[in-house]
């Protein structure tokens, strides 16, 4: 019963040993160069560290042990019964000790370690579980194969099914296979603990670990820093409900609500979207059955024969018709608008990427020119408060769009105002060519300018913070 | 091992067919079967005869196969290119099920069509709002095509 998959761990996990020394030899003699392992803290104390997936299999074997030591049973078991707990040691030793092990065994899909069925049939070419039904050990092999390689976790019930089987793993020969099986429960590890998550960033295979779940940024080995909570982007000031909502309102109808907004009306009754696209001006809505012109998009009765004279503009009932339809008109021209700033920050981000390589030529220029290489970093610090501003203000828009307007938000919307003032001004600033008999006095100026924004940067985050603290904000859910 | 496992289906086939279906290799390559099923009585397709191809993939039985109607049919869950929608075919696929076992699901999906998970949204319509006009049209079709 005690399966040989464990090897695969404790293998691994004796390798690990090894490489963790040598690691922990080159601290000793002060040459880390590795920030792999690092430890970070940032301003608001939020500790975390950013773990290689070497390191991510080692807590997870530190975690499977530590629940050995008290149950008992063989450690592959341990594994599925943890993962069916989604990693809550607590919770497992609770039901384990507490409820029907049978019944605990059965749900998680394993075999009870106190039934010695398998052992029996193991030893005959046909090998089964105990279900009874039995297979050569052929077809198992290319049965799990196919399971693992093409499968994979991503389907619940196989995933179920092949924890079932890990004990006939043992089959599978191709370390190609065993790899990605390996590569496999590490991920479901990583996601299904809530103080692990993968570095979302393409290609990178760090985890960040945190000591209690929060909305943080956090940055990984490979520079990307993002959100703990939600995975995007470091978004500060907006929240990851508001942030994600955004999104996907984003991905929905960026292009679309444009043409939408410039080719079609609205029907009065009951708001579907209408485009015509050819005959007389009698609309019947097809989904509500509403009679109403498309001129004044009142009520067709009154119109009676002779549209033509579409004289009823004044009526009451156009009048209230035509009240709704700006209503949402007004809507999505708010989201354009909020969108459009959004958009215009997240591109010229981007073109702040650029910005780096011509400020190192700049730099290096400069230094031709007597000046000293710390003399010439102010530039460099430029650009990085630079970036963070556009990043910081393009996530304002998003806080903006659903905040209800109060004294809170007026405030905010200064400042708001005040920042993006200030961060235009140093990108011009950037932007100007820089030549030798200004160079002292734009220097000056860059200098001061980034100072603001950054204070200024300092002043909006805090406020908002404070806000959120003290529930200052309302919000509109549209 | 997919051939001798083709193999066997193809003895057990000749053995003990299942009601209303066939099934065997077109020419000398086992992977290439063409199979019949007659339209199940007390069903609009009753009287036609359709034809399938099926393809095993070189890892069966741990795919599926891949089958597909020949013969044109107007039901929720079959289009126009043959295509089926059926779960043993594509997700609910275990190496525990065999040709004759997925024939004799189809045959039932002839019968009870499942328009709650449509291939073509029109005829599941159809098939839940005028029953009567649905069945006339299946029995066109078949009349039309299958006879």
């Amino acid at each position: 019963m005690d399966s040989e998959d464990d090897m695969l761990y404790e293998d691994d996990s004796d390798q690990m040993d090894d490489d963790e020394d040598d690691q922990d030899d080159f601290v000793d003699i002060g040459m880390d160069p590795e920030p792999t392992s690092a430890k970070h803290k940032n301003e608001e104390d939020f500790p975390y560290e950013v773990l290689t997936t070497e390191q991510i299999v080692r807590h997870m074997v530190d975690c499977i042990k530590e629940v050995n030591t008290v149950v008992q049973i063989p450690a592959t078991i341990t594994r599925i019964l943890l993962t069916h707990f989604k990693w809550d040691k607590e919770k497992l030793m609770e039901c384990y000790y507490d409820g029907d092990q049978d019944k605990l065994f059965s749900e998680a899909h394993v075999i009870s370690p106190f039934k010695k069925t398998l052992g029996a049939t193991a030893k005959k070419e046909m090998t089964g579980l105990e279900c009874g039904h039995k297979f050569c050990s052929a077809c198992w092999s290319r049965y799990l194969t196919t399971k693992i390689m093409d499968e994979g976790m991503g389907q619940k019930y196989s995933y179920l099914f092949f924890l079932y089987y890990t004990v006939l793993l043992n089959f599978v020969r191709d370390p190609k296979v065993k790899l990605k099986y390996q590569h496999l429960i590490t991920n479901s590890f990583v996601e299904c603990n809530r103080l692990l998550r993968w570095c979302p960033s393409p290609d990178c295979g760090h985890v960040i670990r945190v000591h209690y779940y929060d909305c943080k940024p956090v940055k990984c080995a490979c520079n990307h820093v993002f959100c703990f909570a939600c995975g995007e982007n470091w978004h500060d000031p907006v929240k990851c409900k508001w942030l994600s909502k955004w999104i996907k309102k984003c991905d929905d109808d960026s292009e679309t609500s444009n043409w939408i907004a410039a080719n079609t009306k609205e029907c009065p009754k009951c708001n579907a979207t209408i485009e015509k696209d050819g005959g007389c001006n009698h609309m019947v809505c097809k989904r509500c059955k509403f009679d109403f012109c498309w001129v004044c998009l009142g009520p067709w009765e009154p119109h009676g024969s002779s549209w033509y004279n579409c004289n009823r503009y004044d009526e009451d009932e156009a009048k209230k018709a035509r009240d709704a339809q700006e209503k949402s008109r007004a809507a999505l021209q708010r989201y354009l608008f909020y969108c459009n700033r959004y958009m215009n920050h997240m591109q010229s981000l981007k073109f702040e990427n650029k910005l780096y390589a011509t400020i190192k030529y700049k730099m290096e220029d400069m230094q031709q020119h007597n000046m000293s290489w710390i003399e010439v970093q102010f530039l460099k610090k430029a650009v990085d408060v630079l970036c963070q501003c556009r990043q910081t203000l393009m996530f304002t828009y998003v806080f903006a769009f659903y905040l209800k307007k109060n004294n809170q938000s007026i405030i905010f919307e200064d400042n708001q105002k005040d920042l993006e003032n200030a961060t235009e001004q140093l990108s011009e600033y950037l932007e100007r060519d820089i030549t030798d008999d200004m160079l002292v006095d734009i220097k000056q100026k860059v200098q001061d300018k980034y100072r603001y924004c950054e204070s200024r940067r300092k002043v909006l985050l805090d406020h908002v913070h404070e806000g959120y603290e003290k529930d200052l904000w309302e919000y509109n859910d549209p | 091992m997919a051939l001798k496992r083709i193999n066997k289906e193809l003895q057990d086939m000749s053995k003990d067919p299942p009601a209303g279906c066939s099934a065997g290799p077109v020419g000398d390559d086992l992977f290439h079967w063409q199979a019949t099923i007659m339209g199940p009585p007390d069903s609009p397709y009753q009287g036609g005869v359709f034809f399938l191809t099926i393809h095993f993939p070189t890892d069966y039985p741990f795919k599926p196969p891949k089958v597909s109607f020949t013969t044109r049919i107007y039901h929720p869950n079959i289009n126009s290119n043959g295509s089926i929608c059926l779960d043993i075919l594509r997700s609910q696929w275990s190496p525990a099920l065999t040709i004759s076992k997925v024939l004799l699901s189809i045959c039932s999906l002839l019968t009870d069509p499942n328009p709650e998970d449509p291939l073509v949204p029109e005829i599941a319509r159809l098939y839940k709002t005028d029953r009567d006009k649905y069945a006339r049209l299946a029995r066109d079709w078949t009349q039309k095509y299958a006879m």
